[in-house]
């Protein structure tokens, strides 16, 4: 599917060649290359530090690369200002004008570009509709919801009819119920409206959820580029494995949880493990257990039938060990690295995880 | 571990009670705010327009429309007014300079910023004298003309812009400038349509602190301004002389219409403020 995508459709996208950036001594971005196809939607995922908002910037050219060349829509952008990129671009914190109402937010690109009056008021009004703010034009952010800022914020970056919409953890700042509504919206919204589109995450169910490509960035290097799918099936390594879906570590290797194996007596190559939590969910289950000398919580999705004809007891020693079939990863400590300030909670199997047999 | 328990659960009970105020004990705190501020501003405010009118309405018409009085407020309101606008351009540029750019001893010039207004006024006039008299090592001989009285006015009221500004641009949303940049603005745009906006209630309140002192001022002129009257006495000047020949009525009453100008000026920038931030309600 990409591999298509990439010869055929991607002079009208996003080309990112070479990228590198530093920030003083630290690296930022070292050798990013990227393609993103016109009208895609795309998520820089990766843990924060990863360089996956300076690489929005850099496109956005809202930074300057140290090194490489940032094409769009086959335009060498590199150096260029922000302003004559014809980017939009929307902040995690909405970047509100705080001192202009609703319309005159939505309005300030259109009138730098001196369009006719009519012309932007039927623009603005058009897009007010688009997001779904009908009768607030005339307020301030101050006395708009956070979702609804964001969703001005959009307007604003549409306005100009931009070639590519840039977010920078556009969510980040609501809350869950929020989120989730308003990305369900965005990929509705880039349904209708069809602008190349790339956004910034650290939530994997996120980009799992909306985007189309998904680019699993860490430490200034983009690990893999795929569709969700790929990702979760043939993660290159175990930190894409680890980021992407969830997963066990045992024995020095990763496994996801419907793939590890659990038994009441020693089996050959098994790590042995005590049952701390049954949970039972209606048609499957999972049994979380804690490895034992050094007490690290893993888990095991499987179904009623697998749980009961174990019938174990929290407290009861186990043994694990990954399906002979399962995708595996040598855990190299990479992820855990990356993301022990920020683990996302793990105890609970990803809803839209495509191929989970739930 | 259980007397600890024991001791921290007991305690916040006698200091609920000294925090909980009485109905009664807020109607008191209420009625002694009243009382002081009543006692520290109204009363003074009260004694000055009564003494200003001691001699009835024609009485105070003829004090404050003597040539020399006249000659005075004009000149003390025509300075002020220059004062301000210089202060409001420079003192917006130095906010800038100070919190978005870097260079060596930043921390110091931020410091020194504040010197003017906390130096003895008597000095400020002497350092100004020794800088702009007779023996001038500038070669600049301001002293006892006009622009010594703005050059003085200038130094004495330098922080209030800057002070009022400097936070207001230390939490201003950077993402907004990048924002507008990104809508095509070029920096002068960006700059008075979305930068300038965001400052105004600062300029504004640093304007009206200027004004009020610059009216007032004393003790940095009375050195350098030589106190010719008609030419550079400035109105405090003249109040002091007309009390020093014993006309108190007269001296109120010029105090009255500093006081009137002062209180003019403070509510215009109120009102403009609650304007300029009509978008925080």
């Amino acid at each position: 599917m990409t591999a298509a995508k990439n010869h055929t459709e991607v002079e009208n996208g996003i080309e990112v060649i070479d990228v590198s950036k530093q920030f003083g001594d630290f690296e930022a971005l070292k050798d990013v290359n990227l393609s993103v196809p016109d009208g895609s939607m795309t998520a820089l995922l990766g843990p924060s530090g990863s360089g996956k908002s300076t690489l929005l910037r850099a496109i956005a050219g809202l930074e300057n690369p140290s090194q490489g060349k940032i094409f769009i829509s086959g335009e060498d952008q590199t150096g260029k200002p922000v302003r004559s990129r014809n980017v939009g671009f929307v902040f995690q914190h909405y970047a509100a004008f705080k001192h202009m109402t609703v319309f005159e937010n939505i309005a300030f690109g259109p009138k730098v570009r001196k369009w006719p009056k009519q012309k932007i008021k039927d623009r603005v009004n058009e897009l007010i509709e688009l997001v779904q703010l009908n009768g607030l034009g005339k307020r301030y952010p101050s006395q708009l919801s956070g979702g609804q800022r964001q969703r001005m914020a959009l307007a604003r970056a549409l306005a100009v009819e931009p070639t590519v919409l840039l977010l920078d953890e556009p969510f980040g700042a609501l809350d869950a119920k929020v989120r989730k509504d308003l990305r369900t919206w965005l990929r509705r919204l880039h349904d209708e409206v069809h602008v190349t589109t790339i956004f910034v995450t650290h939530d994997q169910e996120e980009a799992m959820d909306i985007a189309e490509q998904i680019v699993v960035m860490n430490e200034g290097q983009i690990e893999q580029t795929g569709s969700a799918t790929e990702l979760y099936d043939e993660p290159v390594n175990d930190f894409v494995m680890g980021f992407v879906g969830e997963v066990n570590s045992i024995g020095g290797r990763l496994v996801r949880p419907h793939d590890t194996q659990v038994f009441p007596n020693e089996v050959e190559d098994s790590t042995r493990v005590e049952v701390d939590r049954i949970v039972r969910l209606g048609f499957s289950g999972r049994i979380e257990m804690l490895t034992d000398p050094d007490k690290r919580e893993i888990w095991a999705q499987l179904t009623r039938s697998e749980l009961e004809t174990l019938n174990l007891e929290p407290g009861s020693p186990a043994w694990v060990k990954p399906a002979p079939d399962a995708v595996t990863r040598e855990d190299t400590g990479a992820l855990e690295a990356a993301v022990t300030a920020e683990s996302p909670a793990t105890d609970k199997p990803t809803p839209s995880m495509p191929g989970l047999p739930v | 571990m259980s007397e600890v328990t024991a001791i921290d659960a007991g305690e916040p009970r006698p200091r609920k009670a000294f925090f909980r105020l009485p109905g009664a004990g807020q109607a008191l705190n209420k009625g002694l705010v009243v009382m002081y501020l009543g006692l520290m501003v109204l009363l003074p405010i009260v004694a000055i327009t009564s003494k200003a009118f001691e001699n009835g309405i024609s009485g105070f018409i003829d004090a404050v429309t003597a040539p020399q009085a006249v000659a005075a407020l004009e000149l003390t309101v025509i300075c002020s007014l220059i004062v301000v606008v210089i202060n409001a351009i420079m003192g917006t540029m130095i906010a800038w300079v100070l919190v978005r750019d870097k260079f060596p001893g930043q921390k110091i010039v931020n410091s020194v910023i504040d010197l003017p207004f906390a130096l003895p006024t008597i000095v400020a006039s002497l350092i100004l004298l020794t800088i702009y008299g007779a023996d001038s090592p500038l070669g600049i001989h301001l002293a006892f003309t006009k622009p010594a009285i703005v050059v003085a006015l200038l130094f004495v009221t330098l922080p209030f812009v800057v002070r009022a500004v400097q936070p207001l641009l230390l939490s201003l949303d950077r993402d907004m400038e990048a924002a507008a940049e990104s809508l095509g603005a070029r920096k002068w745009l960006i700059f008075r349509r979305i930068i300038f906006p965001n400052l105004a209630p600062g300029i504004a309140t640093g304007i009206a602190l200027a004004f009020a002192r610059a009216l007032g001022e004393f003790g940095s002129l009375v050195l350098v301004s030589g106190n010719i009257p008609f030419q550079t006495e400035v109105a405090s000047v003249y109040i002091r002389g007309q009390i020093e020949f014993d006309r108190l009525a007269s001296a109120s009453a010029v105090s009255v219409v500093l006081l009137a100008v002062s209180l003019a000026l403070l509510f215009c920038v109120t009102l403009a403020q609650r304007w300029g931030l009509r978008h925080d309600r």
